[in-house]
């Protein structure tokens, strides 16, 4: 029998530093690169509370550009500024940000090429109360076919901001996705952002968890009750689903020949389907998928939601006990 | 003064690489392109401050977005004779591995062109960017789009047309290609487009016809007008009076040559009526 305060000891590395909402690790890091990198531009699409924008609004009026509830458009005009170097951010909800212009994006922004940070807040079911209409839980998959598009999805608040400052130095078309909720904390605050790096949280030996956004910390409280009952497991934060990191999620599969995927997304399109992919093709793996089923979301609060439809560290331990057991 | 017995042969070799292009592959859009043929070259040669090395970022000269992307035979013409890349490249057009793809791209690197087209509605956002970062970047040069006239019913136009007029985007001249034709028919017959004149006007942007969109010296003389206009707070509008077709009679007044090519017959006797001025690529 563990105690909480072992437990506490052996999890020391995540210790949630006081909840955080994502989209403010967005407006903070928008913060910091106005100061630092004067090419950088924001647009937005009447959200500039939401996507916590205000600061870098109020800090350079000259590079900001309320476009008014006209998303299409927005995109368009930050491709076009793209021409003359700057590096436009464009924020609105992750629905707005992806299926309504998806073709702006598909043309103006991926087959051309441009340099646009396509930053989208409130994604998955945790945007909570508005219901479906707002929840959008099909957007990796858009973003992720689309050749040329760099994905990711950042887990907490500290993350979410050194995301932020680390694209704008990457050149080409990149879609940030983050959320609304307050959420732990965990990442150091120091840790370097590396696009495409997956993030190995914890070493186990039993199963394999890897996880996105509001789910990884999730899953480092299903690997506390996995390790009460004797099952030990590898955690990995993939904050880039496009391009995936995928030797280091073999290198996890060849210790523990199996694999629990989670996301805030359809089952259909989402990581879980990226590294189905991977394995099937490098070393076929027993895996559960921890995701939406299909399905349109609802009205209720993040917690609710969470819970009904089965994305959080209960769901994570149930589906990592049945992949152990088909090992 | 311009040379205009010079822009009255290049405009009869594009009509030319225009025809011969799509003769060849047996598809793209004729009638559009010839419509514009007078529009771009006058654009090109006379009204753009161009410089000769493409640069993407385009700095210190004005911009063109061809939002159209479907006229693309007349751009890749145009773009060729005016020395962005070597006119026998037009024999490429839509050929497998080609950079002058069916809808112009900057995927393949093709110089001149500066963002994708074809899915319409897309090119006056991307001129009102590129006209934004010319005023973070203190550019004093212009940005110039043009769209058809059936293209403006797709719904982006209009957010970047109330955008446009309410961000005092001055630094821009919107052209519409008025050639009241789409490829189901008529526009006033698919979906009309109203008094397209108080519709921008009613979006509060300077507008100006020019009533004879296939005349040089109308072009010239309208452009001029336009250019005046800028710089004063509201963006530029441009109804381009044009006939689809136009320098082919059997492809004029009509849509059915909108993407449609000219058979043997068909080419030998349009190319007759625009005998070989600068030389054929």
């Amino acid at each position: 029998m563990i105690t909480k305060i072992q437990l506490e000891i052996h999890m020391k590395k995540y210790i949630d530093t006081g909840k955080k909402d994502t989209r403010s690790g967005f407006g903070a890091g928008l913060t910091e690169l106005g100061k630092s990198n004067e090419n950088v531009v924001a647009l937005c699409a009447d959200l500039i509370g939401s996507l916590k924008m205000n600061d870098f609004q109020n800090n350079h009026p000259e590079r900001f550009y309320q476009v008014g509830i006209a998303e299409a458009n927005m995109m368009g005009i930050a491709a076009g500024m793209t021409i003359g170097g700057k590096i436009p951010f464009t924020g609105t909800f992750a629905n707005f940000s992806t299926g309504r212009v998806y073709d702006q994006i598909r043309q103006s922004i991926a087959y051309s090429g441009k340099n646009v940070k396509i930053c989208a807040s409130h994604a998955g079911l945790t945007l909570g109360e508005d219901g479906a209409t707002h929840q959008i839980l099909e957007d990796i998959g858009l973003m992720k076919m689309l050749p040329g598009m760099t994905v990711i999805n950042t887990c907490d608040y500290n993350q979410t901001k050194a995301a932020t400052k680390a694209i704008a130095d990457y050149k080409g078309p990149v879609y940030l996705r983050f959320g609304r909720p307050k959420v732990a904390n965990f990442t150091p605050e120091d840790q370097v952002f590396e696009i495409g790096k997956a993030v190995q949280l914890q070493e186990g030996n039993d199963v394999t968890i890897v996880a996105t956004g509001h789910l990884v910390w999730e899953a480092l409280e299903a690997a506390e009750i996995l390790n009460e009952q004797g099952i030990t497991a590898d955690v990995i934060n993939i904050h880039t689903i496009k391009p995936l990191d995928e030797s280091t999620i073999l290198k996890s599969i060849a210790k523990t020949n199996c694999v629990v995927t989670a996301e805030e997304h359809n089952i259909l399109g989402g990581l879980g389907e990226s590294v189905a992919r991977v394995l099937a093709k490098n070393n076929p793996t027993p895996q559960e998928f921890v995701a939406t089923q299909d399905t349109f979301g609802e009205s209720g609060t993040p917690s609710q939601l969470m819970e009904k439809y089965g994305l959080n560290a209960r769901a994570i331990v149930d589906a990592s006990l049945r992949v152990v057991s088909r090992k | 003064m311009p040379d205009i017995n010079h822009l009255n042969n290049l405009v009869v070799q594009v009509r030319r690489d225009i025809l011969r292009q799509v003769h060849k592959v047996n598809s793209g859009h004729p009638g559009g392109s010839l419509g514009c043929a007078e529009f771009l070259v006058a654009l090109y040669q006379e009204i753009m401050d161009r410089k000769s090395n493409f640069q993407m970022d385009g700095i210190g000269e004005d911009l063109f977005f061809l939002s159209n992307g479907h006229i693309s035979p007349v751009f890749y013409s145009v773009l060729a004779r005016s020395g962005y890349f070597p006119v026998e490249e037009l024999n490429t057009f839509r050929l497998l591995n080609t950079r002058l793809q069916g809808h112009p791209t900057t995927h393949e690197g093709l110089p001149g062109i500066r963002i994708a087209s074809g899915s319409l509605g897309q090119g006056i956002s991307a001129a009102i960017g590129a006209a934004q970062s010319k005023k973070l970047n203190h550019d004093t040069k212009i940005v110039y789009t043009l769209c058809g006239d059936g293209e403006l019913q797709e719904g982006q136009n209009w957010e970047a047309i109330m955008y446009a007029a309410g961000n005092d985007i001055d630094n821009l001249i919107v052209t519409v290609d008025y050639n009241k034709q789409q490829i189901d028919g008529a526009t006033d017959e698919v979906l009309p487009l109203g008094n397209l004149r108080a519709k921008f006007e009613a979006f509060d942007w300077e507008v100006i016809d020019i009533k004879n969109g296939n005349d040089l010296d109308s072009i010239l003389n309208g452009m001029k007008i336009a250019k005046d206009k800028t710089g004063n707070g509201k963006p530029v509008c441009v109804l381009l009076h044009t006939i689809m077709g136009n320098g082919v009679n059997f492809m004029m007044h009509t849509n059915a040559w909108h993407g449609k090519a000219p058979n043997d017959e068909q080419l030998e006797e349009a190319l007759k009526q625009n005998p070989v001025t600068l030389g054929d690529y």
